[in-house]
C-alpha cells in the first residue's frame, strides 16, 4: 500500500568542515594577493588606467580581432575543403589535403609567419596568364608586384589561416567520421542530393563535435596573433603595447592591458560558444526514457 | 499492367564476396512480398540494391517500367548522374532496421524535411501533410519530440511516416522490427498491416513468419545469394520443397 501524503524525510545534512577550510584559506590568500597588488609600485595602475582605453590600445586591440576574426573564417572554410577533399572517392582531392595538412601542420606558425614576410624576396612578382604574349603593350594576363600590393596586415592572415587551416581539416574531419553512416543513407533514400544530405544531415550533426575544439582553436588563435611579429607586423595588441613601453620604460602595466584585453576577448567568446553548442545540442539534451 | 519490380540475373560482389548470384523476381503491383532466410543470405544486399544504394555487377532490375541506376540508348548502358539517381529514389521509399531517423530533428521535421528539401513543398503545406501522415502511424501526439525521447517501436513508426511523405510507389523494409524489443514489434507490424491493406507494393525483409504467414501475398527463400523457393505464404511455411527451406523453418518456426 502506498499512503499519498508521505512525509519528507526530515535530516541533518551531512557536513563539509574541511571543504569550509579550504574555501576560507583560498580566499584569504588571493585577498592577500589583491591588497598586496593594489599597493605595489612595480604594477603602476595609474599607468595601467592611462593606457587601458588608449586610442593606440584601442586600435591595436581591433587589429587583433581583425586577424583573429578572418584568420579563422578563412581557416574554417579551407579546414571543411580539405576534411571533404581528404574523404573525396577522387584521389588528386585526398593527396593534396593530405600533404598540405602534413606542411602546414608540420612546421611550427612562427617559422611559417617569418617566411610569408619574406615572401617578396623569395617571389618578386607574380604573373597569371600567357607568358610572352603582348597586344598593343597589353598583358595578356594579371601581372602584380608583390611588395606594392600585399600589406603586412594580409599576408599576417594568409599565414595564420593556412596554418591553422590544417588543424581545423582534422577536427571537422572528426565530426564528419561522427556522423553514422546510416544518416547519409537514409537521406539519400530520400532522394536527397549529396549537398543537401551533407548541408541538412551531416554537417549538423558533425557541428556539435566540431564546435568545442573549434572554440579553443578561436580562442588560441586570439592569442597566436601576437606572433605575427614575425612578419614583422607591429600593429597588433602585443607589438603596439610593447612598443609604447619601449618609449614610457614602464614594461609591467602595459603587459597588463594586453592581457586585460585579451581576457575581455576570450570571455565573449566562451559566452559565445556557449550559446551556439546550446544550439547544435537539440535532440541531445535531455536523458533518454521520457517514453510514453 | 506490368509488374511493379522485375529483376533479372542480378549479381553482386562485395570484393570477392559474391553475395548476390542471379536474383530474379517479379513483384506485381500492390503486392506485398516477404524475403526472408538465414543471415548473410542477401536479401538486405538485394533490398538496397532496388534502390540503388548499392551498384550490381550484372544483371538488371526495373521499378514501375524505369531502369534502376542506368539510362539505356541504343542497347548500350549509361550510368545516371547522381542527381537522376536520387530523382529515381524519391518514388522508392526504404525503412531500415536502425530506424536512423535524423536526431537534430524533431519527429515533424524529420517526415517534413525530404517534403521541403527534395521535393520543394512550401514549409506549411508540409507540416499539415507531416501531422496527418504521424497521426496515420499513431503519434499524433509526439510531433515536436526528438528522436532520443521516443522508445524504439515509435522511432521505426516515425520512420514509415517519413518515408510515406515522399509518396512513393514502392516501400522497401529491411528487417523493421529486428532491432526492436519484443513488447514493440506488433505497434510497428500494425503499421505495415495498414499499409498493405491501402494497396502499397511492398517487399519485407523480416523475421516475423506470423506477419508473413498473415498479411504477405508471396514469401521468397533466400540462401546462399539465390532464391531457393518461393511460392503463397500458407504453402511454403506448411509444405516446404527444398531440404534447405525446410531446415531454415524448423529453426525459425
Amino acid at each position: 500500500m502506498q499512503s499519498t501524503n508521505q512525509e519528507p524525510i526530515k535530516a541533518v545534512p551531512l557536513r563539509h568542515p574541511i571543504r569550509w577550510a579550504v574555501a576560507l584559506l583560498l580566499v584569504l590568500s588571493a585577498l592577500a594577493f589583491v591588497v598586496d597588488a593594489a599597493h605595489r609600485s612595480a604594477y603602476d595602475w595609474k599607468a595601467f588606467t592611462k593606457y587601458l582605453f588608449d586610442p593606440r590600445v584601442i586600435k591595436a586591440a581591433g587589429v587583433t580581432l581583425a586577424l583573429t576574426g578572418l584568420s579563422m573564417l578563412i581557416a574554417i572554410f579551407l579546414g571543411v575543403a580539405l576534411a571533404i577533399m581528404r574523404r573525396s572517392p577522387n584521389p588528386i582531392f585526398r593527396t593534396v589535403s593530405w600533404i598540405f595538412i602534413w606542411a602546414f601542420r608540420g612546421t611550427p606558425v612562427y617559422v611559417q609567419l617569418v617566411f610569408w614576410g619574406l615572401l617578396s624576396t623569395i617571389y618578386h612578382s607574380f604573373f597569371i596568364g600567357i607568358p610572352d604574349i603582348h597586344f598593343n603593350n597589353l598583358y595578356l594576363g594579371f601581372h602584380q608586384t608583390i611588395s606594392q600590393n600585399f600589406s603586412l596586415f594580409w599576408l599576417a592572415v594568409i599565414g595564420l589561416s593556412l596554418n591553422e587551416a590544417a588543424y581545423m581539416a582534422e577536427i571537422v574531419r572528426a565530426g564528419l567520421l561522427s556522423v553514422d553512416a546510416g544518416q547519409e543513407e537514409a537521406a539519400t533514400s530520400l532522394g536527397m542530393s549529396w549537398w543537401a544530405t551533407m548541408r541538412h544531415i551531416v554537417i549538423p550533426q558533425a557541428m556539435r563535435i566540431i564546435i568545442p575544439p573549434t572554440g579553443n582553436e578561436i580562442v588560441s588563435m586570439l592569442k597566436t596573433t601576437s606572433l605575427v611579429t614575425a612578419i614583422p607586423l607591429v600593429t597588433d595588441l602585443y607589438a603596439r603595447t610593447r612598443d609604447i613601453s619601449t618609449e614610457t620604460y614602464n614594461p609591467i602595466p602595459l603587459l597588463l592591458v594586453a592581457s586585460a584585453w585579451y581576457l575581455f576577448f576570450t570571455t565573449l567568446l566562451m559566452i559565445v560558444q556557449y550559446f551556439v553548442e546550446k544550439r547544435f545540442a537539440r535532440g541531445h539534451s535531455a536523458l533518454i526514457g521520457v517514453q510514453s | 499492367m506490368n509488374p511493379m519490380v522485375i529483376a533479372q540475373d542480378v549479381h553482386k560482389s562485395f570484393g570477392s564476396n559474391h553475395v548476390l548470384r542471379g536474383i530474379s523476381l517479379e513483384v506485381e503491383r500492390g503486392e506485398v512480398m516477404c524475403l526472408v532466410g538465414p543471415s548473410g543470405s542477401g536479401k538486405s544486399t538485394f533490398l538496397r540494391c532496388i534502390n540503388h544504394l548499392e551498384k550490381i555487377n550484372s544483371g538488371r532490375i526495373t521499378v514501375d517500367e524505369t531502369l534502376i541506376g542506368y539510362r539505356e540508348n541504343a542497347g548500350k548502358l549509361y550510368e545516371l548522374k547522381a542527381r537522376e539517381a536520387a530523382a529515381q529514389r524519391v518514388g522508392i521509399g526504404m525503412v531500415f532496421q536502425r530506424f536512423n531517423l535524423f536526431p537534430h530533428m524533431t519527429a515533424l521535421e524529420n517526415v517534413t524535411t525530404g517534403m521541403i528539401r527534395v521535393q520543394g513543398i512550401n514549409t506549411s503545406d508540409a507540416i499539415t501533410e507531416g501531422k496527418t501522415l504521424l497521426a496515420r502511424v499513431g503519434l499524433a501526439e509526439k510531433l515536436d519530440h526528438y528522436p532520443a525521447h521516443l522508445s524504439g517501436g515509435q522511432q521505426q513508426r516515425v520512420a514509415i511516416a517519413r518515408s510515406l511523405a515522399m509518396r512513393p510507389k514502392l516501400m522497401l523494409f529491411d528487417e523493421p522490427t529486428s532491432a526492436l524489443d519484443p513488447e514493440l514489434v506488433g505497434e510497428v507490424l500494425d503499421v505495415m498491416k495498414e499499409l498493405a491493406s491501402t494497396g502499397m507494393t511492398m517487399i519485407v525483409v523480416t523475421h516475423e513468419m506470423g506477419f508473413a504467414r498473415e498479411v504477405a501475398d508471396s514469401l521468397v527463400f533466400m540462401d546462399g545469394g539465390v532464391v531457393v523457393e518461393s511460392g503463397k505464404p500458407a504453402d511454403l511455411l506448411s509444405n516446404p520443397q527444398e531440404a534447405r527451406t525446410q531446415s531454415f523453418l524448423s529453426k525459425v518456426l
